[in-house]
This record gives structure tokens, sequence and C-alpha cells, in this order.
């Protein structure tokens, strides 16, 4: 009894492993099948006004670029205070509520660059887009930073000191360098999320049909676009969105792997 | 130059407690019109955008709308139960015609003697029964995921299933929302009936979501159980079943409870898959397969064209969620997480 017991537990977590990977595997091969019907390689090179996706892939990056200069330096220069600089309750509360944020509501996220940027600026705007998606950057990177620093040995840093090294020197020149490729992992993994997020995205870069560089005014999405085409009732619309989901899935687990292999090929 | 490496750093990490403390102060300055005009029954009101008469001798402008109302929804539900899978493109037109319903409406409010009034239950409803759904259906699947990685699997295949698992997570959820509309929920409505759009299929998709999150913490709990206490189980002879269940299970308790609230605070916040999934009408619903809207879908789908009072009814729930998740997710962390370690 207690064997056929256990035997029934034992294949039901045999089971939802299964289910889990089902469903992985389900959602890949409709994006394929869907996502290569209708992917052609002219989608590269005509704006979403001519059919294509060109515009939005590359305002996606630009948005997705422009919130990793804004958000990993800052980042990491939170995470090297709560790591080396802090001392107890301040950098404690700190690590704690980057967090939280952490799990915060994309959209919350959203509505408030809205009130803070879109409002005072007149319109939805690419700076705004950049920033929101900054503000979901920040906390990964912290927390990634924050992580591969304490996995430093002491022993390092005071080596360091012991030489005569200033502490920024010791933290630039050894600290960051021993924790590089565990937070070059974590960026590109905070990079996987932030490039494929919509709803902070929303009401704060919006997006175009044309090609622009202009940061000021609305600027072409690849995740927004896939929310409105999605929506439209023409089958065409629907089919270029499938296209889009497609090459977006294929960028973000590509950045994803990756970063999984930076850390797995040091090790 | 150390002087000024340690204020940039230290003023970095300041950024975080000024940007929390922002989204506090700035949610709430923008719904100050919103809890000013509603107060607390804004949370137990059923009524979003809906039209009251000021005067209660005059009737007229009332009836009106709610006539328009009552409409709107039975034109909405008609083409619904007509065409079956044309339904998504036939409810967003129907949200645009809403829109511009409503647009007329405020243009007839100059005439003063009906207001607009914002109630938040229905979205408030649908985000926690959303949320639970996900949660009843990600459980089990979570821990016997769990289980599996932690505990059955031999290191490479444990591996491979880990990173597969991950990938799912890492997966955009506006991909969640495509898949689960177009080849999720026509199963589902299948096996239970109903609409396509509603609170269950939504709240599927959604435990299908946080499913990966919730397994990855689970097992990380699962895997602080010292070796030492599981051999001395096996010693004595006991099953796998029996050590998971008396050992694993008692000592990571307090982590996977822990991993469950985390879970529930991602999926009270998830936006773009829930909004492919949950309808989007301002009306309670009565079944499980019925459409509904949630918190953050009410935002997507009406801050673009929202102003005024309608606004700041939206910033009012945008507050409601920012705190609800807060306090979740700090619940999860510091008391069930900490203790955990």
């Amino acid at each position: 009894m207690r064997l056929l017991i256990n035997k029934i537990f034992l294949s039901l977590s045999v089971l939802s492993a299964l289910i889990g990977l089902a469903f992985l595997a389900w959602i890949l091969i409709t994006l394929f099948i869907k996502g290569l019907g209708s992917f052609h390689f002219g989608l590269f090179l005509n704006d979403l006004i001519d059919g294509g996706l060109r515009n939005l892939i590359i305002g996606q990056f630009i948005l997705a670029g422009l919130a990793s200069i804004i958000g990993i330096p800052l980042g990491m220069a939170a995470g090297i205070y709560i790591q080396e600089y802090g001392q107890g309750r301040y950098a404690n509360i700190i690590r704690d509520l980057s967090d939280i944020m952490m799990s915060a509501p994309s959209i919350v996220i959203g509505a408030f660059v809205y009130a803070v940027v879109v409002v005072p600026t007149g319109g939805t705007s690419g700076f705004a887009g950049a920033i929101a998606l900054a503000i979901m950057m920040i906390p990964v990177v912290i927390n990634t930073t924050d992580n591969m620093l304490s996995l430093v040995p002491r022993e390092l840093r005071e080596a360091g000191i012991a030489l005569g090294a200033s502490k920024y020197k010791v933290i630039i020149d050894i600290v960051i360098k021993a924790a590089k490729v565990g937070i070059m992992t974590g960026i590109l993994l905070a990079f996987a999320r932030i490039i494929g997020e919509t709803a902070p995205l929303l009401f704060t870069s919006e997006t175009s049909n044309y090609f622009s560089l202009n940061l000021t005014e609305s600027f072409p999405s690849l995740t927004v676009s896939i929310y409105d085409l999605a929506n439209e009732p023409e089958e065409a619309s629907r089919d270029l969105a499938w296209a889009a989901s497609f090459i977006l899935t294929v960028l973000v687990l590509i950045i994803n792997l990756s970063g999984r292999f930076i850390t797995r090929n040091k090790k | 130059m150390e002087k000024i490496f340690q204020k940039l750093s230290l003023s970095s990490a300041s950024l975080v407690f000024v940007l929390l403390i922002g989204i506090f102060i700035t949610l709430y300055t923008a719904a100050k019109p919103a809890i000013d005009e509603f107060g607390f029954d804004f949370v137990t009101n059923p009524d979003w955008n809906k039209e009251v008469s000021l005067n209660p001798t005059s009737l007229n402008p009332t009836s009106l709308t709610d006539t328009v109302v009552d409409m709107e929804e039975d034109s909405l539900d008609g083409e619904i139960i007509d065409e079956d899978d044309m339904e998504i493109a036939d409810e967003d037109d129907d949200a645009i015609l809403d829109e511009d319903e409503d647009d007329m409406m405020l243009d007839d409010e100059d005439d003063a003697v009906t207001k607009t009034i914002y109630g938040g239950l229905v979205p408030i409803i649908g985000t926690l029964l959303t949320t639970l759904i996900a949660l009843a259906f990600a459980l089990p699947i979570a821990m016997g995921i769990a289980v599996f990685l932690a505990e059955i699997a031999p290191k490479n295949i444990a591996n491979v299933v880990g990173i597969a698992i991950e990938l799912l997570a890492a997966i955009p959820s506006i991909i969640f929302g495509m898949w689960g509309l177009y080849y999720f929920a026509p199963i589902i409505s299948d096996l239970f009936g109903g609409y396509q759009v509603s609170l269950l299929t939504a709240g599927l998709v959604l435990g299908v979501m946080v499913l990966p999150f919730m397994a990855a913490i689970t097992r990380d709990s699962m895997n602080t159980t010292p070796n030492v206490l599981k051999e001395s189980a096996y010693a004595l002879g006991a099953t796998k079943f029996e050590v998971i269940k008396d050992i694993i299970f008692p000592f990571s308790k307090v982590g996977i409870i822990g991993s469950i609230i985390l879970a529930l605070g991602r999926a009270l916040g998830e936006t773009m898959a829930v909004a492919f999934l949950i309808g989007s009408i301002f009306v309670l619903p009565q079944k499980i397969t019925d459409p509904t809207i949630s918190i953050p879908v009410a935002m997507a789908n009406n801050f673009g064209e929202a102003s005024g009072l309608g606004e700041s009814a939206l910033f009012y729930l945008a507050l409601i969620l920012f705190i609800i998740s807060f306090a979740i997710i700090s619940i999860a962390k510091f008391y069930f997480l900490k203790k955990a370690n």
C-alpha cells in the first residue's frame, strides 16, 4: 500500500512536469507554425505602414537599449552601495524596497510615468517609454549586482586594500571584475525581460506606424503593435501579429539563453 | 574621487526609495479627485462610467442612459453567441463604439442634471477571481514540478527540464495572451461551455504564466532541506513520498508559502495576457465562464481615452492595485521567505 501511494505520487509529479513542458511546447509550436507561416524577409525591409515590421523592431531595440543605458549604471551603482558601502539598516531597507519594486505591477509603473513624464511634456514619447522600461530594469540589476558582489571573497578586497588601493579602485578593478560574468548574465536576463514588455509602454511610448528616431514623439514599439494588430478584425493584421510575436519570442529566448550560456562556459 | 564614487552609489541606491515614494504620491495625487468624489464607496460600487441623475424629479436622463447601456450589453451578448469564432474582433468594435457613446454622454453632461459615477467593484472582483483561479490551477502542478526537479529527476534531466520551465517564464506575456485567445480558450470553452473570453480562460492562462515562477521558488526552498534529514528518513525505510511529505514539506513549508504568495502578487498585476482573455466589459460575472474585467486591463484599455474624473478613477484603481500588491509582496518576502532562510 505504501509503495502504491508512493508510485501514484511519483507518477503525478512526473505528470505535472510533463504538463509544464507540454505548455511550453504548445506555445512554441503554435508560434512556429503561425509565425513562420506569415514570416518573410520583406518584414525586415518595410515599415508597419507598408505591412512590414522594420520600424517596430528597431524601435523596440532603441527603447530597451535606452532603458539599459539609464538603468544599468543606476542599478549597478545602487547594488554596489548596498553590498560595499551600505552599513546596517539603510542598505537593508533599500534592498528590500528594490525587491518589492521588482514585483510591482508593470502597468502601474506605466501609469506613474504617464503622470510624471507624459502629462507634463504634453504627449507620449520614446523617452517616456524608455524611462518606464528603465524603472522596470533598475531593481533587477540591483538584485543581480548585489547577489554577485556578495559572492566575491572578502580576501580579494582585503588584498587590494592592503596594496594601498583606495576603496573605489578596489571595487572597480577587483570586485566588479571578479563578479563580471554573473552581473552580465543578470543584465542580459533583465534586458530579455524588458524587451518583451508591453504594459509599461501602452501609454508612455505608444507605438507608431512609421520609422522614427525622434524620441520626443510617439515611438514605434513591437509589443504595443502586436497588441493592436492582434485585436484587429482583418486576417492579414493578425498574421502580421503572429509573425511579430514569433520574431519577438525568438529574440527574447536567444538573449535569455545566451545569458545562461555565458555563466555555464565560465563555470 | 573616492568621495564622488561613494556619493554616486549612495544616490543611486536612494533613487529606489525616491521612486517608490514617488509612485505612491503620484498615484495618490492623480487619484485624489476620484477619492474625494467617491470615497471608499468606490470599492463597493459596481457601476463604471454610468450617468446618474442628480435631480430625482427629472428621471428622464437616467432612464435614457440606462436603456442605452442595456442595449449595448444586449448587442454585445448577441454577437458573442452568434459568431463564436469572431467574438474578439466584434468585442473590440463594441468597445470602440462604447467609447464613442460614452463621449457623447459626456457631452450631454453640460445639461448639469446628470453626473458620471465610477465604481471599482467589477475590476477589483475580476482581479481577485482571475488570480484565485490562476493559483488554484497552478499550485498543484507547480508543486509537482518542484518535487520532480528537486527529488525525482536525475541531475541532467532536472537541469534540462529546469531550463525549459524557466524559458516558459521568459516568454513575453503578450504571447501568452495571443496563444491563449486563439488556441487555449476555444478548448476551454468547448470543455466548460460559456464564452471564450471569460474569467475562467483568463485565470487559467494566468495560471500557466505563474506556473514556472512558482515551481522555481518552491524547488529552491525544497533544495534547502539538509541531506542528513532525508537520508536518515530513507535509512528508516521511508518511501520517497513519505520523505517528501514528512521531511521536505514540513522543512520547506514557510518558503513554499512565500513562493505562493509571491506568485499571487505577480498574478494580480499581470496585464497583457489577461487583456486578451477576460472580455474587458464592466459587468459583474454571474458564472465563472462570464466575461468581466480586471484592474490592469481596465487601465490598459481605457487610459488613452480617459480624461478628468474617468482618468482619476483609473488612477484610483492603480493605487488600490499598487497597495494590494505591495502588501502581498512584503508579506511574502519579509515574513515567509526571510523566515525560510
